[in-house]
């Protein structure tokens, strides 16, 4: 059975968003910090650190997951997505990311990466969802900024043009 | 193909696409925690003060210093010796320093700052450092701050009354006299946050060869405190070098609460000989970082039977806190130039007193002073109403500045620059359907419901007067110190060898995007599309134009900068029109930019490239007029309107003034006393709107921070000062499940006073909505008093049959439920201290949260972690000493 | 906010677990879905020298239908279970609360054994197994038990649960014919801790109704039939028993108003849904 020892840096090996890496954490190190400083992957952001703002939500095996409840040691062989595997390649934007510039569904940003997180895994598994449905989900994020209106507004184009989408390919 | 036209294509006015977005939305922002810091860089971690009020003693550092990775330990010793007090804006004798200096005065306040190999190493430190506290008691209520018994903040002063500043304007005297009748209310607002989702972030650099620093944070400005942190770190200002990262997330007036942290981890950098980076967390955010001040304020009008108000009479307690810390008193002057409200009210006296209690020091803070004065102003209007059996929104009508007015002088000196108020609301009424809204609440109240209307007309002012807080100082004091006033706004255009245009803005953007419109406005000058123009919204004080101004505060953005940058870029289009006259071979005035061309008026097929054009500056500066060749243009501007503050005190405290009227329905919930927002109408009118996507924007958002303010937020502080709010599960900050969509209705009447004619937007719905919202509750209520936040409890005891004890309670019984409870109203804050000292690890896993702690503990009410090994809990019973391993629970 | 150091056992079998448990007792904690333990340990209020992950031991992340209850096992996440086929078929007051659960975004992660065996008072998922007479299945290298719901929370945060043991799996009573089911809380945010949470299972004979987040652990008390006369009489003595307090969001008077009010609501919704 696997004993990671305190003040020991520990190998984890997992892939993230499409690629293996490995990098060395100590068993305390919490994913947010592990993405954020140790593979340099700054986008997933940190909002609290405990569990209630959403900033920094990433997808964990197919599930939304808090990086900031979650230790690094935990993703071992996980398959683990962040907001910078969103886009469909460099210099162009999903469905769902242009839907949130389409209407202006973002002011500052920070709180941005880990609602899109969210909402593309929910939108994956929920394609036409009503605007409670949305607002709902969504009350697991804060934003301060927007006061939620637009992005709630984007969720909803988005989910539709990802039906049009669908239809079409 | 475009066509050939004396008009702009005209950016200006869409909601296009913000340039900001690509990055932001794929992760590649990049904040002050995503730049990569200096080689070498170590990391903070701030030891705080779990006490409210106390003497600090012996401050024992060598554990923690001896722990591998710590490279440095700082205390109060430490930065008195290398550093100064930041200033304050009053003459007192009062000394503001960024840690505390052998007195703790609030719940968070720095009392040593660890540098170690990483923050888990740093806070590993912060654990074996112990600190000696002999404990003062603490006051925590403004009012009883002042009576002379109460224990002093600041020994020197004397009392915790750091100013008291009375004013007269008009003959408000003799209208009370002659007035019908007088009417008054008397409000507090509470203390809150607008929490943006990013904190605080500082990475300093102390260079010795030189003596200079060079700061990174995500500081917003004011830049009028560039200075004071000059000053406090003791060096020339030129070798106070700050800059702040690309992307900032979300400010409000927070992040100038960044001010005594720059100072505090540029001095740690120093002692330690390292780049030292400092990441807030959300528990320090929350505790320590900056409030908006809660405010005590008696409010009375001297009135006519037909509600017109004749005369205002304000008395306002603001409690700054611990500190008075630079700019601040600014919140209790920055609404004196309208103090009048959207009313033509001619006589108005006014006391200010500022006072110091065991809380966090404010700052700003969106609405900065608006939402506490409008809280009492349109509470009055309501209250008018009432106690005359007039409507409300007819009270409102009738003392309105009247259309045709404008500009309009205030009794206390502001200048309405424009608008049309009856007009806005005549609109907002019709279109928001105000009468279908009434029907609404006569239904529901038929029907037993609990509805209620409520309405607030509010002048949003932006662009603030430099000088407006010297209004604090009387005439004679500010003689000597020599006139403040002004707004710079600096812009600067460029144009580099291929002929592409730069922008450099030093509005420090916080999520607005600043660069998007600044980008709109150049566009539209050269002909151009938003996209091609590149705009640094980052700043460098070492290299780019700012002025004490600069900053992203008081809704300057549209009004100021964006026409300041408008300016600049109309200086090189003019040079650049002549330059293109001679190669057209056309009069400079018949020179066009459009279609990325400059082009002949009246031949659109005698043109070229406007990058060929721009370019050719560069490479054959001959083109250009003789002795004017500059090829990049900046602009400083400031309004001549913004006066310095007359020796009788009457202060235009702001360029500009919107106009917002909003009305509400809401509904409380007649079991769970919640309000429901069933409607919400704003009307705005900013002047011109430059981008309506942003506007909206900012009013959803505004309308966000509002809505919390009403219904959920608090910072909470029990009377012995321990702090009640510590984590985002006590402070509530409202989701997507709380916020309703307000109905957005605008009118543009621009303003004269700016280059575009737009004035400020982001901060008015902070101002009106929780007053709005308050009003209707105490309309659904049928009450005088409401307050803020509308906690459903709070209401719920309006209408909560009273209760009795169940049958067979005993005296005794009913006693010791009393003292537990309160007797049934809201006690909710305790009357004692139980602290826990060194609870060992089996009793430390049962301690998630306060609600656990406190029920573990019998008696126990809030329970507030004070650092790794202490808790205080609130007590509304004596509790004898509770043990824990041989570890009392001191009470 | 970042958490002491501990050690990370990442057990592959029940049985590592249970040793590691009993190694380290009350040093350890269990580590499941983590949403309640990870807070608790950046802030620090938790320092536990060993954790002991349990998310990978397969035999425990099942949950099925066995005879008359639904059993949950240790492994198995909030969201799973509130996905489970026909769930508000098979036990409609699971189906009520899980939504109230935190958000969806801590429901993907929380275990269900997890917010059972962390007892918060305010909690939804031990208000509903006390509600519906659920029980705890411990198991340790010693011995195996079983407990019922409403002897397992012995205070906030504190269960019968001893150093050693591991919530193995919870079991919840399965929906039974002529009963009905309702559930109503309330909070202040949307996914907050309830201030008062109530759950009610409506019979022929009589009513249970169960309160949260007032007293210091979900309590339960059975309303005969005899008592539907007097149940307003009934909920007002019960209001009382549950030693309501006062905190920054509600009053103590406040709680027992609602729990009187509430309460009454959600046995007349239980009733009116018995089928
Ligand atoms: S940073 Fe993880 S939820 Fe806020
Ligand atoms: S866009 Fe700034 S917090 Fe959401």
């Amino acid at each position: 059975m696997p004993r990671l020892s305190a003040d020991r840096q520990h190998s984890v090996r997992f892939e993230l968003n499409g690629r293996e890496v490995e990098a060395q954490a100590e068993p305390r190190m919490l994913l947010s910090d592990f993405l954020r400083h140790v593979l340099a992957m700054t986008g997933t952001h940190v909002g609290c650190e405990h569990g209630v703002c959403g900033a920094c939500t990433v997808e964990i095996d197919g599930m939304a997951a808090r990086a900031c409840l979650t230790l690094a040691v935990q993703v071992e062989g996980a398959r683990v997505r962040t907001v910078e595997a969103l886009a469909p390649g460099p210099g162009r934007l999903s469905i769902l990311q242009e839907a949130f510039r389409r209407h202006h569904g973002l002011q500052c940003g920070f709180c941005t990466p880990g609602i899109l997180m969210s909402l593309d895994i929910f939108l994956r598994a929920h394609p036409a969802p009503s605007e409670i449905d949305i607002r709902e989900y969504l009350s697991g994020h804060l934003c301060r900024c927007t006061g939620y209106a637009p992005i709630v507004a984007a969720a909803l184009d988005a989910a539709e043009k990802l039906r049009e989408a669908d239809i079409i390919g | 193909m475009h066509a050939v036209t004396d008009k702009p294509p005209g950016w200006l006015g869409r909601s296009v696409e913000r340039l900001e977005d690509a990055a932001l939305l794929t992760g590649a922002g990049r904040f002050v925690d995503d730049i990569a810091p200096p080689p070498g860089t170590l990391a903070a971690a701030i030891l705080r003060s779990p006490r409210a009020h106390a003497r600090i003693g012996a401050i024992a550092i060598d554990a923690a210093r001896r722990l591998p990775g710590v490279a440095a330990i700082l205390t109060g010793a430490d930065v008195a010796a290398m550093s100064a007090p930041l200033a304050a804006g009053i003459k007192a004798p009062l000394e503001c320093w960024p840690i505390a200096i052998d007195r703790a005065r609030y719940v968070g306040e720095p009392v040593a700052v660890v540098v170690a190999s990483d923050r888990y190493i740093a806070e590993d430190a912060l654990d074996l450092i112990a600190v000696s506290y002999e404990p003062l008691p603490a006051v925590v209520d403004p009012i009883a701050a002042m009576q002379p018994t109460a224990t002093l903040l600041h020994d020197k002063l004397g009392a915790n009354i750091a100013s008291d500043r009375s004013f007269c304007y008009g003959d408000p005297a003799a209208q009370f006299a002659a007035a019908a009748t007088r009417i008054a209310v008397s409000v507090r607002y509470p203390r809150n946050s607008c929490t943006p989702i990013e904190t605080y972030g500082v990475i300093a650099e102390y260079a010795a060869s030189d003596d200079a620093y060079d700061v990174t944070a995500n500081f917003m400005g004011p830049l009028s405190m560039h200075p004071v942190m000059a000053r406090a770190l003791r060096v020339p200002g030129n070798r106070l070098r700050l800059r702040t990262p690309p992307d900032s997330g979300g400010s409000f007036g927070v992040k100038q609460g960044l001010v005594p942290y720059i100072v505090l981890i540029a001095l740690a950098a120093r002692l330690a000989g390292r780049p030292v980076k400092w990441i807030e967390d959300r528990l320090e955010h929350l505790s320590a970082s900056v409030s908006a001040t809660n405010r005590v304020t008696k409010l009375a009008a001297a009135v006519d039977a037909d509600g017109r108000v004749r005369a205002l009479d304000w008395d306002q307690i603001e409690d700054v806190g611990a500190h008075l810390r630079a700019p601040e008193p600014a919140a209790l002057y920055r609404m004196h130039g309208n103090l009048t409200g959207a009313y033509d009210i001619r006589h108005v006296c006014v006391r200010n007193r500022v006072v110091l209690t065991n809380k966090t020091p404010s700052g700003l803070n969106r609405g900065f002073g608006g939402p506490q004065v409008y809280f009492a102003l349109e509470r009055l209007m309501q209250r008018i109403a009432r106690e005359l059996g007039l409507d409300p929104l007819d009270v409102i009508r009738r003392n309105l500045v009247p259309t045709g007015a404008f500009p309009y002088r205030t009794a206390t000196g502001g200048l309405l620059d424009s608008g049309d108020y009856a007009g806005a609301i005549e609109r907002a009424v019709a279109q928001g359907t105000l009468a279908e809204l009434r029907a609404r609440r006569v239904n529901a109240r038929g029907q037993g419901r609990l509805y209620g209307i409520g309405y607030a007309a509010v002048v949003e002012p932006s662009i603030s007067n430099m000088g407006y807080i010297t209004t604090v100082l009387t005439a004679q004091e500010r003689a000597r110190a020599g006139p403040k006033n002004g707004a710079f706004a600096t812009a600067t255009v460029a144009f580099d060898p291929l002929g592409c245009v730069s922008v450099q803005i030093a509005s420090t953007p916080q999520g607005q995007g600043h660069r998007t419109v600044a980008a709109q406005v150049v566009a539209d000058v050269f002909g151009l599309a938003p996209a091609d123009v590149r705009v640094l919204g980052e700043l460098d004080t070492a290299r780019d134009a700012w002025s004490i101004a600069s900053g992203n505060y008081s809704s300057r953005f549209a009004g100021a900068v964006a026409g300041a940058v408008h300016l600049a870029a109309q200086r090189l289009a003019a040079k650049l029109k002549r330059a293109a006259a001679t190669q057209l071979n056309v009069a400079p005035d018949d020179v066009v930019f459009a279609g990325a061309r400059a082009q002949a008026r009246d031949n659109r097929d005698n043109a070229m490239a406007f990058s060929r054009l721009a370019a050719a500056t560069h490479w054959s500066p001959g083109l250009m007029d003789a002795g004017d060749h500059a090829l990049r243009e900046t602009v400083f501007w400031t309004p001549p309107e913004l006066a310095a503050p007359s020796d009788a005190d009457a202060v235009n405290s702001s360029l500009c003034h919107g106009f917002i009227f909003d009305f509400c329905g809401i509904e409380i919930d007649r079991v769970t006393g919640a309000v429901r927002v069933d409607k919400y109408v704003t009307m705005h009118d900013c002047g011109r709107v430059l981008h309506p996507g942003m506007v909206a924007g900012q009013i959803t958002g505004g309308f966000a921070h509002a809505l919390g303010a009403a219904l959920y937020e608090e910072f909470a502080y029990a009377p012995d000062g321990s702090f009640l709010s510590g984590t985002f599960a006590d402070y509530l900050v409202p989701t997507a499940m709380e916020i309703p969509q307000p109905l957005m209705l605008h009118m543009e009447t621009p303003s004269p006073f700016t280059p575009l004619g737009a004035k400020g937007v982001g901060e008015g719905n902070c101002m009106s909505t929780p007053v709005c919202i308050a009003n209707a509750a105490a309309d659904a209520l049928g009450v005088d008093q409401v307050e803020l936040p509308l906690l459903p409890a709070r209401l719920a005891a309006h209408f909560h049959p009273r209760e009795e004890f169940p049958k067979g309670t005993t005296a005794a019984t009913a006693v010791a439920i009393g003292a537990r409870q309160g007797d049934g109203a809201m006690t909710l804050h305790g009357r004692g201290v139980v602290e826990i000292a060194r609870v060992p690890q089996d009793v430390w896993a049962m301690l998630l949260d306060a609600k656990t702690l406190a029920a573990i503990i019998p008696g126990a009410g809030a329970i507030e972690k004070l650092s790794e090994t202490h808790f205080r809990v609130d007590v509304t019973l004596g509790v004898g000493p509770v043990r824990g391993d041989g570890h009392a629970l001191v009470l | 906010m970042k958490p002491a150091r501990f050690d990370y056992i990442r057990a592959e079998t029940l049985a590592e677990a249970h040793a590691a448990l009993a190694a380290h007792g009350g040093e350890a904690r269990v580590l499941a879905g983590g949403q309640t333990l990870l807070p608790m340990l950046s802030m620090r209020l938790a320092r536990p020298g060993v954790l002991v992950d349990i998310m990978r031991l397969h035999e425990i992340a099942r949950y099925g239908i066995e005879r008359d209850v639904i059993r949950v096992g240790a492994g198995v996440r909030q969201a799973q279970l509130q996905k489970m086929f026909e769930l508000d078929k098979v036990q409609p007051l699971l189906a009520k609360a899980l939504p109230w659960v935190g958000h969806a975004q801590t429901r993907a992660r929380g275990t269900v054994c997890g917010s059972i065996a962390h007892a918060d008072p305010s909690a939804e998922l031990p208000l509903v197994l006390v509600a519906l007479g659920g029980e705890v299945e411990l198991s340790s290298a010693r011995h195996r038990r079983k407990v019922a719901g409403e002897e397992f929370f012995t205070g906030p945060l504190s269960t019968a649960r001893a150093d050693d043991e591991l919530v193995e799996a919870v079991t919840f009573p399965s929906r039974r014919p002529g009963y009905g089911y309702a559930f109503r809380e309330f909070a202040r945010r949307h996914g907050d801790f309830a201030i008062v949470a109530c759950a009610a299972v409506a019979r022929t004979d009589g009513a249970r109704l169960a309160i949260g987040g007032v007293g210091d652990r979900p309590v339960a008390r059975e309303f005969a039939q005899a008592d539907r006369t007097s149940l307003t009489e009934a909920l007002d003595a019960f209001s009382w028993e549950l030693d309501a307090r006062d905190d920054a969001h509600a009053s103590a008077a406040y709680r027992r108003a609602l729990v009187r009010q509430i309460g009454h609501a959600v046995i007349m919704e239980a009733e009116q849904c018995r089928v």
